[in-house]
């Protein structure tokens, strides 16, 4: 019988589990869910070495360990400490944590153009979440933002580097998925870029997935480009028999009515790839016939693609903060907060789908 | 004039070349060490001596050498920084340049302890005449046989190499060092681990300054408990201090901690008072990162006491009152200096130095040098100011280095003790183009402090 | 085509032996050095590949590094390059009248070359002679303690040095 591994106990925010030796807060915290996993922007757990760059991930140890539970004397990158037995950590209980997280969200947006209406990861996007969460409305920043030409890297990639926040993932992916690497971070500090130096496309059959690691909309798909809102598309779980050996040939179909507007890799509840995908699945097989269909992908991610159209799913009976254990939804907001006109006396929780102005109406309120 | 234990013999003729140093005792040290210690024998004398590093942070040698793990079959390498670029700090050239041999002995000295066979001296590109100069003096004490194999009989082996930087200060953090010597850019790794257990190549790796190694010389052949016995409380032994600034005399000194701030300005045995006449405004006592001081809080701790050149008495009174030892670079301003122009080019200076691996470092500093040039251009308003407060103060603590601390502190530094400077440039905006603010109160009497 | 001459080549070789075997990358930065004293004065993206080829590297890991330190020159730059520092403890010794004085003298902005080729200005940052402001750099060695007259009489050595190797 295989001897019994030896867990850490971890309390974040108050929840104590255990995990194996070895995790990270950040895992950690993934484990319990919800609100107190961290967020992550440079972090990407199939890619080695990344991470501890962007520094959203911050986190209060207020006791390292059982055997020395002195407090970290800084805030610590969740996603590259490990957890020790008996180390407890503060994340959104923690006002340093918050002031600081508050702090890299400004940072990371005083230099981005913030053309959200334009982009194409509008939606989909790691910064936009991250601001709504975390960030303050207005900015402090009065300057001239810095720029960058953006530019095509082959027929399939678009790089615009204005957007990008300098993550390092496309390094990685580049450097583990594909046998030479031809673009990487050139110049430093605040003129850092992701770049080719010489103009080069990047034609290697598996960098397509720089796409879908990217957080922001710095690398997007050319041949999906400006044609659909992600949030106008039906996301589908689709397989074919891919011949490359290294694909998996598991994706997401991306449907507005009958077409197959773009081709994803599958991505876990943390936003990440689950296999990674060949070039050809995701921008040559773009028609129904080419699939094989599974049904409907199920979206978890607070994102607005999760609004509108989904089957199957099963609605609570009950009002939304009874469901939350009393606590009252963060990211939704109650418009009878904004106007008597909205008849405070209805709860939005218990009409049946979206409401619509006649839910409104005083005659139904006689009802 | 204080005990000289480095730079006693820098004036000898010849003390460059090989002979002229071997004559004057050089290589005494190697000797003992080799010949009559073991390894442990030798972290322990520098464990006695209360050694700190020389670099900046002053963390304690022996300590650091203990902490330096020693897996069977895997080589340990020691690298010498070299890589000298805190602005105000020109110490570690003028030893290299002028007594190649003594850091040359230091480092077969070290490596002995440490139990390395190949050791590297990583040395700031702009500094390209040195490196022919240390080489020299390499092959010299290789062709004299304190270098090679068999060293002396005893079994011993070590090869020194001498590897040069680009330009880029952060290569003086040291685990961007080890990039860099990897022939990578110079971004700083996530720890832990630390360079003890997986530095360069992934060896276990000990990083110290070109003073610390070189102190190890004396440390030998005084003995640790000797060394300790120079200096006050945990400020152990002699420490060289670049002055620079609005001096008489700028250049590097060594003193033995228990000199009085005011004795090294104003004494001319070392800095002979601030240059054409003038009176004294405020300084940074331990190169460009470390806080700002007025001159009464320079002279005078909080507590009235007279402030002493170590590393205790400069950080009394925390950041709010006090300052840091740190690399020994001191930077004196005059009562013509403008803090506003100097505090923008120093947050220039972080700016173009950050590697831009991290958000609050490569956004914050560029941040905070645009809001400075607005102020000292006549363009800033009084809401700045709190502002440039804030972001230094989410850089601070923030950030993979502490590159990211090193440019907050001399901003929040600025701001603590002059605000009203930065106050009367904004209200002044036409008339702080022309002249500066002055002397103002900074070198008034302080105010007593009370219960 | 580029190519070292087999001096050079044998001075790479050293210095690749100067670490285990397989870390040749270590040579890099001192080989690019070598390379830009050798091809011009800068490193040209055929400078940049020949020095990947010569480490057995990617192209693209020459050139993250080349653009990181602010020693490599990515353009062509003039013969004599004057690279003044301007941070803090020079300032405080008047590197900026320095520096203004230079871009009178020679008729050219920072970043900017001479029409003949001769001159170009660079200010930079820090160079660790602060006891000797203010100062440049120029080629290997420093220029201290300028003054008006100092910068003048550089000049007037640059312009003889380049009359007489022409």
């Amino acid at each position: 019988m295989a001897e019994e591994k030896k867990l850490f106990k971890v309390t974040i925010d108050n929840i104590t589990i255990e995990v194996e030796p070895g995790t990270s807060i950040l895992m950690a915290a993934r484990r319990i869910g919800g609100e107190v996993a961290p967020p992550a922007m440079c972090y990407y757990t199939k890619l080695k070495g990344s991470g501890g760059k962007c520094r959203t991930c911050l986190v209060e140890v207020t006791a390292g360990s059982t055997a020395d539970p002195r407090p970290m004397p800084k805030l610590v990158a969740s996603c590259r400490t490990n957890v020790m037995d008996g180390m407890v950590v503060r994340n959104i209980t923690s006002e340093k944590v918050i002031d600081a997280r508050n702090g890299v969200v400004e940072f990371l947006l005083i230099n981005h153009p913030l053309d959200c209406p334009i982009c194409d990861q509008a939606g989909e996007c790691s910064l936009q979440d991250l601001s709504y969460e975390h960030g303050k409305e207005g900015t402090r920043y009065e300057f001239q933002r810095r720029t960058f030409e953006k530019h095509d890297l082959g027929p399939y990639i678009q790089l615009h580097m204005t957007r990008c926040i300098l993550c390092y993932r496309c390094v990685y992916v580049a450097d583990q998925l594909t046998e030479r690497r031809e673009h990487g971070v050139l110049d430093r500090g605040d003129h850092s870029e992701i770049a080719t130096y010489i103009k080069k496309a990047l034609d290697h059959d598996f960098i397509g997935n720089i796409i879908d690691v990217c957080p922001v909309g710095a690398l997007t798909d050319r041949t999906f480009r400006f044609k659909n809102r992600v949030w106008f598309l039906k996301p589908v779980e689709a397989h074919r028999e891919c011949n490359h050996p290294k694909c998996c040939g598991k994706v997401t179909l991306w449907y507005r009515g009958e077409e197959v507007f773009r081709v994803t890799a599958r991505k876990d509840e943390w936003g990440e790839v689950v296999d990674w995908i060949c070039n050809e699945c995701r921008f040559e097989k773009k028609k129904t016939s080419d699939w094989m269909i599974e049904g409907p992908t199920r979206v978890d991610r607070h994102s607005v693609i999760s609004q509108g159209h989904y089957v199957g799913v099963v609605r609570p009976q009950e009002v939304v903060y009874d469901v939350m254990g009393g606590r009252k939804p963060k990211l939704l907001m109650d418009i009878h907060s904004v106007s008597e006109v909205n008849e405070p006396s209805i709860d939005l929780s218990k009409i049946e789908g979206p409401a619509h102005s006649t839910d409104f109406e005083p005659k139904k309120l006689t009802n | 004039m204080g005990r000289q234990l480095l730079l006693e013999k820098i004036k000898v003729e010849g003390i460059r070349g090989y002979e002229t140093y071997r004559r004057e005792g050089g290589y005494r040290s190697v000797e003992k060490a080799l010949k009559t210690m073991t390894p442990d024998q030798v972290t322990d004398e520098v464990k006695k001596s209360g050694l700190r590093g020389r670099g900046g942070a002053g963390f304690p040698t022996g300590m650091k050498w203990s902490f330096l793990a020693k897996p069977e079959g895997v080589p340990r390498y020691l690298v010498c920084n070299a890589d000298e670029s805190e602005p105000g700090t020109f110490k570690d050239r003028y030893l290299m340049e002028f007594l190649p041999h003594l850091l040359i002995e230091g480092l077969i000295v070290s490596s002995y302890a440490l139990g390395c066979k190949r050791t590297y001296i990583y040395i700031r590109g702009e500094y390209a005449w040195i490196p022919e100069i240390l080489e020299t003096a390499i092959a010299e004490a290789k062709a004299a046989g304190w270098l090679g194999q068999n060293i002396l009989g005893t079994g011993f082996e070590l090869e020194i190499y001498v590897q040069v930087g680009a330009g880029a200060y952060i290569c003086g953090e040291e685990t961007a060092l080890l990039e860099s010597l990897e022939g990578k850019r110079g971004n700083p790794r996530i720890k832990p681990p630390f360079p003890a257990i997986k530095g360069l190549w992934d060896c276990p790796t000990v990083v110290n300054n070109v003073e610390t190694l070189a102190a190890v010389v004396p440390i030998l052949n005084f003995g640790g408990e000797e060394y300790a016995k120079i200096g006050i409380g945990k400020s152990t032994g002699t420490k060289l201090l670049s002055a620079c600034g609005n001096i008489n005399k700028p250049g590097v000194y060594e003193i033995d901690m228990t000199i009085s701030v005011e004795e090294f300005i104003f004494s001319d045995e070392y800095c002979g008072g601030i240059a054409n006449g003038k009176r004294l405004k405020a300084c940074i006592p331990g190169g460009s990162s470390v806080p700002i001081l007025p001159a009464n809080l320079l002279l005078k701790t909080a507590k009235g006491e007279t402030r002493l050149m170590n590393y205790e008495s400069l950080s009394d009174g925390g950041f709010a009152k006090g300052s840091m030892m740190g690399s020994g670079g001191f930077i004196v301003l005059d009562e013509d200096q403008c803090v506003v122009r100097h505090t923008l080019t120093l947050a220039r200076f972080y700016r173009h130095e950050s590697c831009g691996q991290c958000s609050p470092c490569r956004e914050g500093t560029g941040w905070m040098e645009k809001i400075l040039r607005n102020i000292e251009n006549g363009k800033g308003k009084s809401s700045d100011i709190d502002l440039l407060w804030d972001i230094q103060r989410k850089i601070e603590g923030n950030t993979i280095c502490p590159l990211g601390d090193a440019a907050a502190w001399p901003v929040a530094a600025a701001i603590r003790h002059f605000r009203d400077e930065f106050e009367w440039h904004v209200n002044n905006p036409v008339e702080c183009l022309t002249r500066n603010y002055g002397l103002a109160h900074y070198a008034d009497p302080l105010t007593p402090v009370t219960a | 085509m580029i190519k070292f001459t087999d001096e050079k080549l044998k001075k790479v070789q050293e210095i690749v032996a100067r670490y285990p075997e397989g870390r040749q990358k270590s040579a890099l930065l001192p080989v690019l050095h070598l390379a830009q004293d050798e091809f011009g004065g800068w490193l040209s993206p055929e400078t940049m590949d020949y020095v990947a080829g010569l480490l057995k590297l990617e192209p693209i890991e020459v050139y993250e590094v080349a653009t990181f330190y602010s020693m490599y020159n990515l353009k062509p730059v003039g013969r004599f390059v004057f690279e003044v520092c301007q941070t803090g403890p020079c300032m405080l010794r008047g590197s900026d009248q320095i520096v203004d004085y230079i871009k009178q003298r020679l008729g050219i902005g920072v970043g900017e070359t001479t029409p003949d080729g001769l001159f170009s200005l660079k200010t930079v940052e820090c160079l660790g002679a602060c006891g000797y402001a203010p100062m440049m750099q120029l080629g290997k060695y420093y220029r201290e303690h300028l003054t008006k007259e100092k910068v003048d009489s550089i000049i007037d050595e640059c312009r003889q040095n380049a009359a007489l190797n022409n």
